[in-house]
């Protein structure tokens, strides 16, 4: 897949493992893999970009005597979802339409 | 590997970046590992899993704003021999020239992109001032000759048009080439640190 592509992607992915609560790097890890390939070395760029971004807020918890961040989605990071979704669906429309005509030019 | 091997290793390849943002990976990385270790992972196995020190080192590099990124690479590993020094202060005409062209080149691509959004910007204001003295100018000679300040009038409002039209396309070409701009400082980021893998592995 594209770079950049991925990157938009794995950014809004992200955010939206984050609409549902706050949560910490291995759970997000863990909620995002099954549609998306992601890696703790592609998490962590992605989390400081977004927070630099003020699209999540950072605050630590104590765990079992160590301190876990948590990550704390923002108004703006909402409002990137949204932005993605209007976005995506111009994509999706040519996506459905390149379907439609290679199925029906191969049963042809 | 266990977890400390990793995060001294980790420390030692982010060496001369900036202490608040080595402790800040390390601690993410820690983080990673212990939960996983929590997940019922052994050690070796969460280390493995956090993948290749390389990787996490390139993706932290590609991240820091230029001047950081190369303030760190133009840092010498180890103390410069005498040799090293007179060759750096006899060579300066060379390579300060080079490193100034470099840096200049860096430098007039971004002022050429910059200078092509103000010119646009430029015309719209152009577009817009034009289209209020032609209203202003048309209704203020209207009764001195009705037909010429009919087209002054006329030519207000076209003008007026044409520049919230020309607003709109560009700022979404504005927005176009700053992300074209942002593309290019990946890319000549992306020149430091391949360099410096190559010659890791020369060595």
């Amino acid at each position: 897949m594209d770079v950049q592509l991925k990157k938009g992607l794995l950014e809004t992915c992200v955010l939206t493992v984050l609409n549902r609560g706050d949560s910490y790097g291995y759970q997000i890890i863990k909620d995002a893999s099954p549609y998306l390939e992601i890696s703790e070395s592609t998490l962590y760029p992605i989390l400081k970009r977004l927070e630099s971004n003020d699209c999540l807020n950072v605050y630590s918890v104590e765990h079992n005597g160590r301190l876990r961040k948590y990550y704390k989605i923002t108004d703006a990071g909402r409002e990137k979802i949204r932005t993605f979704l209007e976005s995506w669906k111009e994509v999706m429309t040519v996506y459905n339409f390149i379907t439609e005509e290679m199925r029906s030019s191969n049963n042809e | 590997m266990n977890k400390t091997e990793f995060l001294s290793g980790l420390k030692k390849k982010l060496a001369g970046l900036p202490e608040n943002e080595v402790e800040k990976t390390r601690s993410f990385y820690l983080e990673m590992i212990d939960d996983r270790i929590e997940d019922g992972m052994s050690e070796e196995a969460a280390v493995a899993a956090i993948g290749n020190i390389d990787d996490i080192v390139k993706e932290t590099m590609l991240e820091l704003p230029l001047t950081t990124l190369m303030k760190t690479k133009m840092r010498p590993k180890t103390r410069l021999k005498a040799w090293e020094i007179v060759l750096l202060v006899l060579g300066f005409p060379l390579w300060f020239s080079l490193l100034a062209a470099f840096v200049v080149v860096i430098l007039s691509v971004y002022a050429s992109v910059w200078a092509v959004i103000i010119s646009l910007y430029a015309t719209v204001a152009a577009l817009v001032l034009s289209a209020l003295a032609g209203i202003f100018g048309g209704l203020f000679c209207l009764f001195q000759n009705f037909a010429a300040s009919l087209f002054i009038l006329g030519s207000g409002l076209i003008c007026g048009g044409i520049g919230i039209l020309a607003f709109f396309g560009v700022t979404a070409l504005s927005v176009w080439l700053v992300k074209l701009t942002g593309l290019f400082l990946r890319w000549v980021k992306s020149l430091f640190i391949t360099r410096e893998v190559e010659y890791e592995i020369n060595n």
